[in-house]
């Protein structure tokens, strides 16, 4: 797209995922990638969170730092849907092999397979990866 | 770490202001931090910093403006949903000045 | 001897590399990020359930109950809080840390 279209529309929409692939709480990774996504989304891009690999733990129902003094962030996924950021995509294999359900999660998503992922991941203009 | 004296209590608070810890808050506080910024808080005041406690307790971050509009909007009706009416409620931005009075974190998402 | 295991098994070996070498009757405390060995369902549950045959498998409560996953835990693992984390290594000779 030209310089000139962009200023006529005021940017051009681009088409972000973020990828999650690390346990919360152990690393910071999680918490900064969240952090990022609702930076994020006062750019008004048409973004996409993704969770593989251990990265799937980020939304587990039931969490509770109280024993370990740092902050939770698990209710903070909830607020996504506000921020319009309505577009999470889990890893099923990565779910399984964990032994976790759809139900165990806090917020809704979209339950995906491995190849119907890197489809997604592949239609993206800019992958961010936590 | 600064700390100000609020009704013979010390609290603490950041370089900018901000209540350091959450629990520090309560009425008494907000009307002090509200006077630092030269709010004179009223009922509409109150409903907003309400609304944002809410919205800190469910969520745990503090919104950003334009979530903040569009959330109020819903919950207390399009009259109070945009900016023009939060600005002259908190004339040096709702979401820093009454995140601020309301003893919150700075907006995540606020640039 | 305690060995002590902190990163999670589905992202690094650790786990498996520390039971891989704990010997008869050692102790073997899960915290942090390989609390998530500890769990049902998991990757790693048959190799740590075969391994309790030889070794104790202690787990962290408070960093299960951070991650969700406390209701997990898979039976014979010993909840442990700090005090207990504490008194694991003082009552040692030696302890071992997999990072």
């Amino acid at each position: 797209m030209s310089e000139e279209m962009d200023m006529e529309e005021g940017g051009t929409i681009k088409k972000f995922m973020f990828v999650n692939r690390k346990a919360p709480y152990g690393t910071i990774y999680a918490l900064e990638s969240l952090e990022v996504v609702l930076i994020s989304a006062a750019f008004e891009q048409d973004v996409s969170l993704a969770f593989v690999d251990d990265g799937v733990y980020q939304l587990m129902k039931g969490i509770n730092t109280d024993g370990i003094e740092m902050k939770s962030f698990a209710k903070t996924y909830r607020a996504l849907e506000g921020y319009d950021i309505e577009k999470l995509y889990v890893d099923r294999e990565s779910m399984e092999a964990r032994g976790i359900s759809e139900d165990d999660l806090i917020v809704d998503v979209q339950v995906v397979s491995a190849a119907e992922m890197a489809d997604l991941m592949n239609e993206q203009d800019v992958v961010l990866s936590f | 770490m600064a700390t100000v004296n609020i009704a013979g209590k010390d609290i603490e608070v950041d370089e900018e202001g901000y209540l350091t810890n959450l629990a520090d808050w309560n009425r008494d506080v907000a009307e002090y931090l509200a006077k630092e910024e030269k709010v004179d808080m009223t009922d509409a005041h109150w409903e907003v910093i309400d609304f944002l406690r809410e919205y800190y307790d469910e969520y745990q971050i503090a919104p950003a403006i334009r979530v903040l509009t569009k959330a109020i909007g819903k919950k207390l009706g399009a009259d109070k949903g945009n900016n023009k009416y939060l600005y002259e409620l908190f004339p040096y931005g709702p979401a820093k000045q009454a995140c601020k009075i309301g003893g919150l974190p700075k907006p995540t998402g606020c640039i | 001897m305690l060995h002590i295991v902190n990163k999670s098994p589905t992202e690094r070996n650790s786990v498996e590399s520390c039971l891989a070498h704990a010997k008869k009757g050692s102790k073997v405390l899960l915290i942090e990020d390989a609390v998530y060995a500890a769990t049902k369902g998991g990757a790693a549950e048959a190799r740590v359930r075969s391994a309790m045959a030889d070794v104790t498998i202690y787990a962290l409560q408070p960093d299960l109950a951070a991650r969700g996953m406390a209701d997990r835990v898979i039976d014979g693992v010993n909840l442990v809080d700090y005090g207990g984390f504490v008194d694991l290594v003082a009552e040692q000779a030696n302890c071992q840390s997999w990072l």
